[in-house]
């Protein structure tokens, strides 16, 4: 047991501390150089990029150049909600270097179950605001630039000359003729998608620009405004829109990575119906129109004004009844429940009908008014002929039932007709109790 | 006279098998039913010539349709501006539109623009 040959127990100790440190440092060195610092001239991408897009750089029809081409592309989605979400998550995910987002809507309640990049903590921001978090979120790679303020024929050709490729991502036909006529101008390709209800319809606009067919060779006429039905009217199913919205995405990365002169000849509309037996269909679309206002031989020089875009999409027949057929909801709500006992009648269509309504009250569609131009239903008209009842006409906000109370009034219906203002929305913020909601 | 020699040669009773789908909303003009299995003649009664879209386009306004909103499909006999019509997934102006004549089997689909988002 002599001192020479006895090792001090610390001294390995500490050695291999020290090694298992120097260890960490050098892993966090290369890591730092790999990582951080800019790319090295050789390298189109940094490290973290090609673990990043691995996936899809596999894929023959991407590889390193159609990441570069996308690395380096600008696309403008005007709209960011049930079309705008998802396809501003796959373009940030794919790694578009900039993303341009327009839309002055802020985010509501009724937007999350399909405008899938807005989330609860976001109610009442801006869309582009809550947007642009998420996909920082998701790729900090991606430039995002986000306009809070509507599209207007005033902002849109300096906003859309900024970009390469635009989104129609949408929900009013005005907007798509203004944004078509745009890209018309400016020589930009339009990826165009719509959405309602269980079906979506997706078309490649002026692709390439100055060949290809514009929203207006395509749809010539915008569809009567009464006819015009939004989905808050209407109704849609978050996948449904997702769907497309997830295909505008892909027909956009096909088109900034496609190779020169490889652009489709023959237009194609592809066609989304849920409820179909065939649920996607590629529908063989006409070309150019030579003689379209927008992109044919005349052309248009420049953008038309507000006014114009929405005198050309019209406006519905803004009907108002006379103020003293007109009822507030305590006024009704006192004589239905209290007074007379008029004979409620619901004009919203059954669905509506059935997620609330008032006690007592009878569903006829204002469909079927519509349906049968003139006159009454035939089942309003066996309702009335029991008795001589007032009548009390109830819709969702007010409107529709201003017209069927003036239909009642011209078809000598006995007792006295009147609607109630603002609907169901309004009843359900002045008697909760009754059980209405809004929705 | 025997009674078949009555009854008018078999050619001039054909009928074509057809399937005509609405979309866009405009189902709801045909009560809400989006596909129609219908046999058209192959003669077009009016003109005695074979039967084309546009003879199916005023069929169906005039006997098919029970909604008053005719406009809505129709306006001066020929499809409202704005509805596009596909022959066999093929716009229709790839086809000879109105003069398309119809072949049995023919699948005839009639969109309205959508513009939710």
């Amino acid at each position: 047991m002599s001192g020479p040959d006895r090792i001090p127990p610390h001294l390995a100790d500490e050695t291999a501390s020290l090694r298992a440190r120097i260890a960490e440092l050098e892993a966090e060195l290369t890591y730092h150089r790999a990582a951080a610092s800019p790319p090295p001239s050789t390298l189109d991408l940094t490290r973290e990029e090609y673990l990043r897009y691995s996936r899809q750089l596999l894929l023959p029809q991407i590889g390193l150049p159609g990441q570069t081409a996308l690395k380096r592309s600008r696309v403008l989605i005007v709209g960011i909600g049930g079309l705008g979400s998802p396809a501003a998550l796959y373009l940030a995910g794919a790694g578009i270097g900039t993303l341009g987002l327009i839309d002055h809507d802020v985010v509501e309640t009724s937007n999350l179950h399909r405008q899938v990049l807005h989330r609860t903590s976001t109610i009442g921001l801006p869309k582009v605001l809550s947007a642009a978090k998420a996909l920082r979120d998701l790729n900090p790679h991606v430039q995002i630039t986000t306009y809070a303020e509507a599209f207007t024929p005033g902002n849109a050709e300096d906003v859309i000359a900024q970009w390469d490729v635009v989104l129609d991502c949408t929900d009013h036909p005005k907007l798509r003729y203004l944004i078509s006529d745009a890209c018309v101008l400016l020589g930009k390709p339009l990826v165009s998608a719509s959405a309602l209800k269980l079906e979506g319809q997706l078309i490649v606009l002026n692709d390439p620009p100055g060949k290809g067919p514009c929203y207006r060779c395509i749809w010539p006429r915008p569809p009567p405004p009464e006819s015009i039905i939004s989905c808050g009217e209407g109704g849609v199913l978050g996948p449904v829109v997702g769907a497309m919205g997830v295909m505008q995405a892909l027909e956009t990365i096909k088109l900034i990575t496609r190779p020169k002169g490889k652009e489709l000849t023959q237009p194609r509309m592809l066609f989304f119906s849920a409820a179909a037996e065939t649920m996607w269909r590629t529908l063989k679309m006409r070309g150019r129109r030579e003689g379209c206002v927008a992109c044919g031989q005349q052309g248009i020089k420049n953008l038309g004004s507000e006014e114009e875009y929405a005198l050309f999409c019209g406006v519905p027949n803004a009907f108002a009844l006379e103020e003293e057929y007109r009822l507030s909801v305590r006024q009704a709500r006192e004589l239905v429940l209290l007074g007379t006992k008029p004979l409620l009648v619901d004009v919203r269509d059954r669905t509506q009908f059935g997620i609330c309504k008032v006690p007592g009250s009878v569903n006829v569609p204002f469909e079927r008014f519509l349906a049968v131009g003139e006159g009454l239903p035939e089942e309003i008209v066996g309702l009335l002929q029991e008795e001589r009842r007032d009548v009390v006409v109830l819709c969702r906000l007010g409107n529709d039932s201003q017209v069927a109370a003036k239909r009642l009034l011209e078809s000598g219906v006995h007792g006295r007709v009147w609607d109630v203002r603002g609907g169901i929305r309004e009843w359900a913020r002045i008697a909760p109790e009754d059980g209405i909601v809004e929705y | 006279m025997p009674a078949e020699a009555m009854a008018p040669p078999a050619a001039e009773t054909k009928t074509i098998p057809i399937t005509v789908e609405f979309s866009g909303g405009l189902e709801l003009l045909f009560k809400n039913q989006r596909t129609y299995k219908l046999s058209v003649p192959d003669v077009d009664p009016s003109t005695n010539a074979a039967t084309t879209v546009g003879y199916l386009v005023k069929h169906l306004a005039a006997d098919v349709m029970v909604d008053a909103r005719k406009e809505l499909f129709v306006v001066e006999g020929s499809v409202r501006p704005g509805i596009l019509v596909l022959i066999n997934d093929a716009d229709w102006e790839l086809e000879g539109e109105e003069e398309y004549v119809l072949q049995p089997g023919d699948a005839v689909l009639f969109v309205s623009t959508l513009h939710g988002g």
